[in-house]
């Protein structure tokens, strides 16, 4: 029976194909509006969290604002390892160096750091080795270089080339010991220049006037992510009461925090444009709710013939609701496709790459399905209600 | 076994009261074969339309076996009208959409058949009406005879006990109308009830008795000269 009536309601679309696909257009514009206003804020908020992830989310990320003329020093940092919830800990300091390999110059980022960096960071090399304790005890000129860096300063087609040479980073040579791997385009927009190196924090003190000064900068982290908060508190008192009980010294991001954030900050905008593209989708269920008015009057005789020759309200409810389910599934498919196929488009333009989730898919055709079903059901019901006799003689 | 007992129908047209049948009695015995006449607008289409279940009255009581028809729900005159009673239609009443094949099993469908019997029952009662080999033509690529056979397969194709026809022939030369008649009388021998509605004497000849109807009144005609006085 339901086979059946899924035959019949198909024939009756396919029938009146103009207008069938005009009814449609409502849901498939909801389901377009749907699915790529929401695919391109997920890959849009996506990427920047990714960016953001990938610098670590379990870590704390402090700024020493003002050190109370006591600075602190490498070996401060190095006593927090007191604290049962931190794994690691280092220093990070900045300056802008020229850098120098035979007789290519440029302008490089350097950061001065210890081995613990590396390892919350997660930093994945090409080649080589990272930054290691008795590089920083031993106070070595030894850096490791990004990719970037390897191909144009260096002229190394392969980063395995570099390794070994020396380079000049304000007329100091430092060896290079690692490189690290390609960047992707969303990590660049965190670097100020495109080239950059990492050398050990005690090689940058005395290479930089602005570093020397104490620790401005550090980030630690946390043994796993559920002691985040709990380390979080205590670096912050610690601070607090190293910094003679002034909280506006200094600063204290949780990178969890802000990734709590951006994640609340996308939920809000796909909810919000979700919401307007129901809205559409409702207006579209609307469109096939007037139709299926139509078609019930149009088809009164046929229901009239279809109850005398034994169809009960049942079937025919049936039949007209299966075909405003069809329609809204159909609108629902196309508008699926159709989806793919901007995506792609703002994709091919933009540079960027949005993908649909199955779980917006699955979130399009269950709401079309509802639209469907609720916009169905009046029409349905009221050609199932029609008396035989007057739906038999009506117009005739 | 069909029993009217004082039925009445009223129709309201505007500020006037139609009644178009009148406190009506008849009884119709399982495997006769019936012929109802009257005048137009005599009431024979609102006996047929209560005989058929598609209609109730407004007084009285329509017994079909026995039963009140009153007494049931709309699902189960749906299941009447499905499995004990043929139509047979003066315009046919053929779904322009389907082919003859789909318009013959569509009774079958909501009666739940298995696709099996559906098929069997189908062609059977195509082959009955010598429209096979056409069968998947739709009604505008079939003659007002080959049409009209098509819908007496649709009733044939449920094995009905009953078959009602309203002016079967009234859109049908004179030949394709014997030979329905002709099928009316093969299907009266082999049993079935056939109630034949008409208002041409000719056609109420063929049935072994006649009811009147005029001005919602019934009666049995006794003489068959008075046929041609009704008409």
């Amino acid at each position: 029976m339901l086979f059946q009536s899924m035959k019949m309601a198909l024939a009756s679309i396919l029938s009146n194909k103009m207008r069938s696909f005009l009814t449609m257009l409502g849901i498939i514009i909801g389901v377009v509006a749907l699915i790529v206003l929401v695919s391109v804020v997920r890959g849009a908020t996506g990427e920047v969290t990714d960016a953001v992830s990938a610098l670590g989310t379990n870590l704390l990320s402090i700024q020493i604002l003002d050190d109370k003329g006591r600075a602190i020093s490498v070996r401060e940092l190095e006593d927090l390892r007191r604290f049962p919830d931190l794994s690691e800990v280092a220093p990070i300091g900045r300056d802008i160096a020229d850098i120098r390999y035979n007789s290519k110059t440029d302008t490089a980022s350097v950061t001065g750091t210890t081995s613990g960096y590396t390892q919350i960071q997660k930093q994945e090399l090409a080649c080589g080795r990272n930054i290691q304790g008795p590089d920083e005890d031993n106070h070595l000129n030894v850096a490791v270089i990004n990719y970037e860096t390897a191909r144009s300063i260096l002229s190394a087609e392969d980063a395995r080339d570099a390794l070994g040479k020396e380079i000049y980073l304000k007329g100091i040579p430092f060896q290079v010991i690692g490189v690290t791997e390609k960047e992707d385009e969303d990590m660049q927009m965190f670097e100020t220049t495109v080239y950059s190196a990492m050398i050990p924090y005690t090689s940058l003190m005395r290479l930089s006037d602005s570093v020397g000064g104490g620790v401005r900068s550090f980030v630690v982290s946390a043994v796993s992510d559920d002691r985040l908060s709990a380390l979080e508190s205590e670096i912050g008192n610690w601070l607090d009461t190293r910094l003679s009980h002034d909280r506006e010294a200094f600063t204290l991001i949780n990178m969890s925090s802000i990734m709590g954030a951006m994640d609340r900050i996308m939920n809000t905008m796909t909810a919000l444009l979700g919401g307007i593209a129901a809205i559409s989708l409702l207006v579209g269920g609307i469109g096939i709710m007037n139709i299926m008015l139509v078609s019930v009057t149009e088809r009164t005789r046929e229901i009239g013939i279809r109850k005398a020759i034994g169809a009960g309200e049942g079937s025919i409810l049936l039949q007209f609701l299966i075909e405003a389910l069809m329609l809204s599934l159909l609108g629902c498919a196309l508008g699926v496709a159709a989806s793919f196929g901007i995506l792609c488009l703002i994709g091919f333009f933009s540079g960027h790459h949005f993908s649909m989730s199955p779980q917006i898919i699955t979130l399009a055709t269950g709401f079309s399905l509802f639209i469907g079903m609720i916009f169905g059901i009046y029409p349905a019901r009221k050609a199932a209600r029609k008396k035989p006799i007057d739906a038999l003689h009506y117009g005739g | 076994m069909i029993e009217f007992i004082d039925v009445s129908k009223v129709y309201q047209i505007g500020d006037t009261e139609v009644r178009a049948l009148d406190h009506a009695s008849m009884r119709i015995g399982d495997g006769e074969f019936v012929s109802i006449i009257g005048p137009s607008g005599s009431g024979k289409s609102t006996l047929m339309n209560i005989i058929g279940c598609l209609d109730l009255a407004d007084e009285g009581k329509y017994l079909l076996d026995g039963q009140e028809i009153r007494d049931y729900t709309e699902g189960e005159l749906a299941k009447i009208r499905n499995r004990k009673i043929g139509f047979i239609f003066q315009d046919f009443n053929l779904l322009p959409k389907l082919t003859a094949y789909e318009n013959v099993e569509l009774p079958l469908i909501y009666q739940r058949a298995p696709h099996s019997v559906r098929k069997r029952q189908v062609e059977e009662a195509l082959r009955r009406v010598g429209l096979y080999e056409r069968r998947y033509h739709k009604p505008t690529e079939l003659s007002g005879g080959q049409q009209q056979r098509v819908a007496i397969a649709r009733a044939l194709a449920t094995k009905p006990s009953l078959f009602l026809a309203d002016e079967p022939t009234g859109n049908l030369d004179q030949k394709t109308g014997r030979e329905l008649i002709e099928l009316f009388h093969q299907l009266h021998e082999a049993g079935n009830t056939i109630v034949l509605i008409t208002h041409d004497g000719n056609i109420a000849k063929e049935a072994a008795r006649s009811i009147k109807i005029l001005d919602g009144h019934v009666s049995d005609i006794l003489d068959r000269s008075e046929i041609e006085e009704v008409v």
